[in-house]
């Protein structure tokens, strides 16, 4: 069905497309033809399945989680594993395809932006693995709140640049990460972490990842013996979701739906649910939905999932919102981190605080199907990186830890 | 999509004339920028009319924006005072429409990040831009394949439509953008943000004369340039020499006391546009 978007533009329906400065056109021109170059190319496939299976461990379990699922009506849910793939999370998948990419076009140095720190370290690996160096834009604040997956970044070779302008999260490390582009741009391959910014990267980055989907659909087909009524994912920029969604689009009986972060809540401004709450605009180099005020000036999102807190989204997911294809929701903070402790203690699993995102909604929904009902939730990464501040949130820390909330 | 066709409001012939005039000076043109709401709107209005005063051709008045993907981090400085002080798009119409009143021979453009003007309304826009007495709007992360309602709804109400051309642009992208645009092409001399630079580099006469082989328009330089000495320089290549930064810094530098600021501009000016006398 939509496997003909985007267009040559980089249109999916009204969204999408290429807003950036002239001196990144040429770069940007470079990795769409060098991508196409690469699809048609078995070689590349081949070393990039490679890859996938030797180095990453592909492909990721699908997993029962019985004890999570009696908490959610009874509804059969499985957890599609990105979070056993080598560092962590899905964002593996996209890094080693861009890093092919970035080997074939002669560049010798990958730059990228971080939130949560999955990407950065990714990045950083794929570095690591390549020879190339690598510069990790960072949030101050979420360097704060990520401290572990810095050191981590910094023990692979790469250097993390706290950014210090704006509102320091997510948004401001992709800004500086596109200033070091255009200085650098003979060099340096620009590793976009998300289905997200100008044309060709929302496609390219689904296409990376859409080995999510494929395996989710063909694991499913084999355990169950039949399609699942939902894919649920977390969505900040949305790059695991579209990677869970994609071979599923043609299966009209297969709900798609994306979590986003409400944060304190949906009638507050602490949130980052784009999708829910934004207006199309334009933001890192695309249309999509964007959280932004009557002067177009974005927003500041807030989420306690560094990788959710994105006032934008990919533009693909706009295109599947406003077609009706996909379903978004959101879960708040305070869900995301009930999901969390209870995925932890029914079934000895420690998600990413994204992945928390994508539980609580299953929750919701399972409750809603019934025990007839059958889901499948991305589980895109695991919770090391978030020990720190789910710690604090449930006081663990304390030397009386019994006195945990 | 010709400049010289803009009868309605004058405003698009108003830039052409003074490139051309600065030329047949046998001299650069002398171009100034800084973000509306900067320090204040008051005092922002101040300070673009202390570019005229100090000795500028023409003015760019920044819209403030929350993601300045092409500024470094003076103007991301300036824009984050203007915001947080309360800037809104209205407001650097005002700037516009006090500076064009106070100036009305000095060409008159605002340069801003897409969304700004795509949230206020592509039409809207430009119709009140036109009516405030702007010349033109420099639209620096649109590239011509984008631009198409823009371009049309500029044309309607006379605005030039100055695009930007970058070291990396190749003979063939010149081409395209260069016939898109009216007023002068802005040559981004440096692969990077804005920003005060030691050297302005070879790259720039490169680009100025590429620029120059597909089109008849003016080439003003932009991007890295900060003293008398360097606008000297690009002054003996191009037909224009675009400013920022550098008297950003000036009020930046001046803290609290504005007048300090303005003359600083002021200063600032006199000597770039010394350079573009002695350059040309």
């Amino acid at each position: 069905m939509s496997s003909n978007i985007p267009d040559s533009r980089g249109y999916f329906g009204a969204f999408g497309g290429r807003f950036i400065p002239e001196a990144l056109v040429a770069a940007v021109e470079q990795v769409a033809d060098e991508f196409d170059k690469a699809q048609a190319d078995p070689d590349f496939k081949a070393e990039l399945d490679r890859l996938l299976r030797d180095y990453t461990g592909r492909p990721s379990p699908l997993t029962d989680v019985p004890r999570f699922s009696a908490e959610a009506g009874g509804a059969r849910i499985l957890l599609k594993r990105e979070d056993l793939n080598h560092t962590g999370s899905h964002k593996i998948n996209n890094v080693l395809g861009q890093a092919l990419l970035t080997r074939r076009m002669g560049k010798t140095r990958l730059i990228a932006e971080t939130g949560a720190g999955q990407h950065g370290v990714a990045t950083a690996t794929a570095a690591a693995l390549f020879g190339m160096d690598c510069t990790i834009y960072m949030g101050e604040v979420d360097t704060e709140r990520q401290a572990l997956n810095v050191a981590r970044m910094r023990m692979l070779g790469a250097e993390v640049v706290p950014v210090r302008t704006g509102s320091r999260t997510l948004k401001d490390a992709i800004n500086e990460a596109f200033r070091d582009w255009v200085a650098n741009v003979d060099s340096t391959h620009y590793l976009f972490g998300t289905a997200a910014g100008p044309h060709p990267f929302p496609r390219l980055v689904r296409e990376f990842h859409r080995v999510i989907g494929q395996e989710a659909r063909a694991q499913m087909l084999e355990r169950v013996g039949r399609l699942p009524d939902a894919a649920v994912a977390c969505v900040g920029g949305g790059s695991n979701a579209i990677g869970l969604f994609y071979d599923f689009i043609p299966d009209k009986s297969v709900r798609l739906i994306g979590v986003e972060p409400a944060g304190e809540g949906l009638d507050t401004v602490r949130h980052g649910a784009t999708l829910t709450k934004g207006d199309p605009g334009v933001l890192h180099g695309m249309r999509t939905y964007v959280l932004q005020d009557e002067d177009g000036q974005t927003m500041e999102s807030h989420s306690i999932s560094a990788g959710l807190d994105y006032p934008g989204v990919g533009p693909e997911h706009a295109y599947l919102k406003d077609s009706g294809r996909a379903e978004y929701r959101s879960a708040t903070d305070d869900e995301a981190m009930q999901a969390l402790r209870l995925l932890s203690q029914t079934e000895g699993i420690i998600p990413a605080i994204e992945s928390a995102h994508a539980l609580a909604g299953a929750l919701q929904l399972g409750r809603e199907l019934g025990p007839e009902g059958l889901i499948v939730v991305n589980l895109s990464g695991r919770g090391d990186k978030d020990m720190h501040t789910a710690a604090e949130y449930f006081g663990l820390l304390d030397d009386a830890q019994g006195d945990a909330k | 999509m010709s400049a010289q066709t803009g009868e309605q409001t004058g405003g698009a012939t108003k830039l052409t004339a003074t490139l051309a005039a600065a030329r047949a000076e046998g001299r650069a043109a002398l171009v100034g920028y800084l973000p509306a709401g900067f320090p204040t709107v008051d005092g922002g209005i101040a300070a673009v009319k202390a570019l005229l005063e100090g000795g500028c051709d023409a003015v760019e008045i920044g819209l403030p924006h929350s993601d300045p993907v092409l500024d470094g981090a003076t103007i991301q400085t300036a824009d984050d005072i203007a915001l947080r002080a309360g800037v809104r798009t209205k407001d650097v119409l005002r700037t516009v429409r006090e500076v064009a009143s106070a100036f009305p021979q000095a060409p008159v453009l605002v340069m801003t990040y897409w969304n700004p003007v795509d949230r206020y309304g592509v039409d809207r826009f430009a119709a009140d831009l036109a009516e405030a007495g702007g010349a033109g709007v420099i639209l620096p992360d649109l590239p011509v394949e984008e631009a198409g309602p823009w371009l049309a709804a500029a044309e309607r109400l006379g605005l030039d439509t100055v695009f930007v051309v970058a070291p990396s642009s190749r003979d063939e992208r010149l081409r395209l953008v260069t016939a898109a645009g009216t007023g002068f092409v802005y040559a981004a001399a440096v692969m990077g943000v804005t920003g005060t630079r030691e050297q302005v580099g070879d790259l720039a006469e490169d680009l100025v004369k590429r620029t120059r082989a597909v089109t008849d328009l003016p080439v003003c330089v932009g991007i890295g340039v900060s003293n008398e000495k360097q606008a000297a320089e690009v002054a003996g290549f191009a037909d224009g020499v675009i400013v920022g930064s550098a008297f950003v810094k000036r009020i930046l530098e001046s803290g609290d006391d504005l007048e300090s600021g303005l003359a600083g501009i002021r200063e600032t000016a006199a000597a770039l546009a010394r350079g573009v006398r002695a350059g040309g």
